[in-house]
């Protein structure tokens, strides 16, 4: 078996068995990027030597009888993660020379567990994009491609496009990524991979560039459920840095992945089923839904009657925090500057801010400071907070009467490069099924559960209570089993 | 009696209303662990956060709240149990973050009220709308360099209490009392130091001007006025542009300006049509700020006494309305007092502290927190005068050596040999080689000049070099004379 090739937990088991070291473990994902990494574009920053040495440590710290629950195990980080004397983008040409002095939360905490960066996933920039064409070190091509049009590049989704290529062409064991309305669900499910946004609060947001700040989650990108449980686990917990960090206990995901879901109440919500949705979605929900109860739950109709107004809620809130987040770029203290000499400093806000945003971080800074402006506040951004409200209170109606909610993850299988570019409504389109669970709080989970006509993977996803990730995990694990999904993408390490 | 200024058309009234911003005071800034101190070297006192770097989050300091508590009790004013922050949103190269983080819609702090006290004696309700906190921006130098402005962020992320009045002044007096009493109370509380040369409280100046019977005109804000005297300068001269505008036919408009402390004038720094759009939402970063009622207790349990009680405390000693007022001003007076007045006769101590002691601070330009004469050791010569040691002209010679040596009254009176003469059979004798050196003044008093029983006094008192008790002297004086 080639090293590239083992699941996050097979790699763990075959460490403590002494049949692999981390450092050959990580050399083997360090020539698979170098191999497919020109292509892909899935990694902004390759950090090889710090890979190496960490890798080095890692299996004296083993030899040591050190063993942390990540101990050597290679992963990508989203480059939205401040990542201490390693360059952190957030995918923009503003940030593109910033050397954070601080370390994120989540990758502390990967790194206190014996994890090893390879080095920072390519991303949408400033997570804003459903396809990994918006970033400043150019788009990421998915591993994937149509069975019976292979030369047409395809996008992996996006914000996480990197993450998620990285994972799904075994160019990590895993991935950190963050998800704000379904920047990790809809590139696992393009990719073919499991991925979860867990409750909002569940992970600090700490040292996590900030894009909608009521929104943003970080979570893990992986190969299967387990893998997910397993660095979730590694990720989670309250931190005092974060005031929005929920100060409970972190359970054992991984274990919760095994509970089964016999006696469990799905819930389907009939506002999901939308006209003209492609038939092959419509029949791999309906597939999923068989797969649960087959083993062993029960599965209900219920209604969000508010879903339908999720999207444009969240393309209020969204842009509207993203505008203030993102005042900070302004070059005055960090990252990129540009400047005429004897000019002003409005001018420099001007020039520097429009050298070093994209198109579409642009857009979305012009429609929050639009939203959130006298004589507008109230039309937009109010009325969309009590819209979200409204949303958040159709979930709890709903967990009333079922444990977790199975949906698809996406309305399509991966499209290609040139797709959806010129039409951002059609590009929003993107985040239906996903957004609402950023805008109620509540975990979702994208398990890959079948591919289309073209042979391109497709996702379901779970959404559970608020802080119920082991029921959504038992659940996503049961259609991940029950789905068997085991193709895989042409572009991949060791093949 | 209403306050005006008379204008070509007749008096016009005066609206005034304050915003007073007060810096907490705090170990630690509002949202990050960085340190508050003074004079810092620039950019010394500065973490990640107050520099608005990428991913940076902040955390409220508890502390900081618990002052913000403290200052609304101390105002009388509802204190909020929910309250929220907001962001500010504005670009300035000393504000990091793009946007300062206040509170907009839900202060901390709602209604309240202050008494203030004026000259004549009179008091004034002046309400209050609201205290919030927010935090500080940094400061933009703009002359330390020909092209260049220098930005030192030691301030940025500092906690502030912005503390809003309703339009109740009706005169400089009035705004100067009101800035004066909001200072005095803060003090007290230790919530803020009230140093407003250092620019730890600053206010900005709301100015209407309006005939009698009216309605409010239009007002605009001088900004950031930094003492008092200026609060009430800049009432005036505001009131007095504004009250041209109107009588040359023209229209106030609502603008921001400033005071210029030279020209004692104030000058438009920008017009509501300039105005920011702030772009005020919910700070998505911060939960609600939800309070204990039994936290908020607690703090009330323990808050200092403030001025008002004291004050009428002092009163009920038997203190005039005056005294209690110029004892309570600042609280280190009061302290200063107190100890003077333990186990006295507060009466005395009040006199000795507002009259020689005063006089001795402003002669030799000294503070009550660093007083020429302890508490313990002006208590101590009021003990010799009550013991009858002391005459009173007796301690004031000896309240003059205590300043210039420092020591303790008894030891100066040891020293000096000031010690009053109260032994009859001394004095009597003083009085009779007086009576024998004036045989003919006594003659003359005998045959009926009263008026000569000060001058025997007077001779008497001199012989003993001022050191015969008053009131023995006087009684030897008159029994003598009478034979």
């Amino acid at each position: 078996m080639h090293p590239t090739d083992f699941t996050l937990r097979g790699a763990l088991d075959a460490l403590t068995e002494g049949t692999i070291s981390s450092v050959e473990l990580t050399q083997a994902h360090l020539d698979g990027i170098a191999k497919l990494n020109p292509r892909l574009n899935a990694y902004v920053t390759v950090t090889a030597e710090k890979a190496l040495a960490a890798a080095k440590a890692s299996d004296e710290r083993r030899a040591a009888g050190q063993v942390g629950a990540l101990e050597g195990i290679p992963l990508a980080i989203k480059d939205l993660f401040c990542t201490a004397g390693t360059r952190t983008t957030a995918g923009s040409r503003i940030l593109d020379s910033f050397v954070p002095p601080y370390e994120s939360t989540v990758s502390q905490k990967l790194l206190d567990d014996g994890a090893v960066f390879l080095g920072k996933a390519n991303l949408d920039e400033f997570a804003m994009g459903s396809s990994n064409t918006t970033s400043a070190s150019g788009p990421v091509e998915n591993p994937w491609s149509r069975a019976n049009d292979p030369d047409t590049r395809l996008v992996p989704g996006g914000s996480s496009g990197g993450s998620a290529a990285a994972v799904a062409a075994r160019l990590a064991l895993g991935a950190t990524a963050t998800d704000t309305g379904g920047s990790i669900r809809q590139p696992a499910a393009f990719c073919g991979i499991a991925g979860i946004k867990p409750t909002y609060g569940r992970c600090s947001r700490f040292g996590i560039v900030a894009f909608a700040s009521s929104l943003d989650q970080a979570g893990p990108v992986a190969r299967t459920v387990e893998d997910c449980a397993i660095l979730l686990k590694s990720m989670a917990g309250f931190d005092p840095k974060d005031s929005t960090s929920a100060d409970l206990p972190v359970p054992d995901f991984a274990r919760a992945c095994e509970r089964g879901v016999k006696g469990l109440r799905i819930g389907v919500p009939k506002e999901y089923r939308l006209d003209g949705m492609a038939p092959e979605i419509v029949a791999l929900w309906e597939q999923g839904l068989q797969w649960l109860r087959d083993a062993g739950a029960e599965t209900v109709e219920i209604s969000l009657p508010h879903a339908k107004y999720a999207l444009p809620t969240y393309y209020i809130v969204a842009p509207a925090e993203a505008s203030s987040n993102l005042a900070r770029y302004d070059g005055v203290r960090f990252g990129m500057r540009v400047t005429e000499p004897g000019s002003d400093l409005r001018d420099l806000y001007e020039r520097t801010r429009a050298a070093g945003f994209g198109a579409e971080v642009r857009r979305r800074i012009m429609i929050g400071t639009y939203v959130l402006s006298a004589g507008y506040y109230d039309a937009y951004y109010l009325k969309a907070q009590k819209v979200r409200a409204l949303i958040r209170r159709d979930f709890e109606n709903a967990y009333a009467d079922v444990d977790a909610i199975v949906t698809p993850a996406t309305p399509s299988a991966a499209f290609g490069m040139d797709e959806k570019q010129d039409d951002p409504v059609a590009m929003y389109l993107n985040d239906i099924f996903t957004v609402t669970a950023n805008l109620a709080g509540l975990p979702g989970l994208a398990v890959p559960a079948g591919l289309d006509a073209q042979g391109l993977p497709l996702g379901l996803q779970v959404i559970g209570r608020a802080f119920d990730e082991e029921t959504v995990f038992a659940v996503g694990r049961a259609l991940e089993r029950a789905a068997g999904f085991s193709a895989l993408p042409r572009l991949r390490a060791g093949a | 009696m209403t306050y005006t200024i008379e204008g070509r058309t007749g008096p016009w009234e005066l609206v005034i209303g304050l915003e007073i911003h007060a810096q907490v005071i705090s170990e630690a800034k509002l949202f990050s662990g960085a340190a508050t101190a003074f004079g810092a070297e620039p950019n010394s006192q500065v973490s990640f956060i107050d520099a608005g770097f990428p991913g940076m989050l902040p955390v409220i300091n508890a502390e900081c709240v618990a002052q913000a508590v403290r200052t609304g009790l101390g105002l009388n004013a509802q204190v909020n149990l929910w309250s929220r922050f907001d962001r500010k949103n504005y670009f300035y190269a000393d504000l990091p973050q793009g946007y300062q983080i206040s509170q907009f819609a839900h202060p901390i702090i709602g209604e309240g009220a202050v008494e203030i006290t004026l000259a004549d004696g009179a008091t004034k309700t002046i309400g209050i709308t609201r205290l919030h906190l927010e935090q500080d921006a940094g400061k933009s130098l703009h002359d330390q360099h020909a092209t260049k402005s220098f930005i030192d962020l030691n301030r940025s992320g500092v906690a502030l209490m912005e503390i809003v009045s309703e339009p109740d002044m009706r005169s400089p007096e009035e705004a100067g009392a009101y800035l004066t009493k909001i200072r005095q109370i803060l003090r007290y509380l230790g919530t803020c130091d009230g140093n407003m040369d250092e620019g730890s409280m600053r206010a900005d100046v709301n100015v209407s001007v309006r005939k009698a019977g009216e309605g409010f005109r239009t007002r605009c804000e001088v900004k950031n006025v930094n003492s008092i005297r200026f609060v009430m300068q800049a009432v005036e001269a505001e009131a007095r542009r504004q009250i041209e505008v109107w009588e040359a036919g023209e229209e106030v408009f609502q603008e921001t300006r400033l005071f210029d402390t030279a020209r004692g004038i104030t000058r438009s720094m920008r017009s509501k049509e300039d105005a920011h759009d702030y772009r005020y939402f919910p700070e998505p970063d911060l939960p609600p700020l939800v309070l204990e009622s039994d936290w908020v207790a607690a703090l009330k349990a323990a808050l200092p006494e403030l001025p008002d009680a004291r004050r009428a405390r002092y009163t009920a000693m038997g203190l005039t309305a005056y005294d209690a007022h110029v004892l309570t001003l600042e609280k280190e007076t009061a302290v200063f007092f107190e100890t003077v007045a333990k186990g006295r006769d507060p009466k005395l101590a009040a006199n000795w502290v507002t009259g020689d002691f005063f006089a001795a601070l402003n002669r030799l330009k000294r503070d009550v927190a660093d007083p020429p004469v302890t508490a313990e050791n002006l208590g101590g010569l009021l003990d010799l005068i009550a013991d009858k040691t002391l005459s009173g002209s007796l301690a004031k010679q000896v309240f003059e050596a205590m300043l210039e040596t420092g020591k303790a009254p008894g030891e100066i009176v040891e020293e000096r040999g000031l010690k009053q003469v109260t032994d009859t059979g001394a004095i009597e004798a003083v009085v009779a080689q007086v009576m024998a050196a004036n045989a003919d003044k006594v003659a003359e008093y005998r045959s009926g000049k009263d008026k000569l029983f000060g001058f025997f006094v007077g001779q008497t008192m001199k012989a003993m070099q001022g050191k015969g008790n008053p009131a023995l002297v006087n009684e030897v004086v008159k029994a003598k004379l009478a034979g």
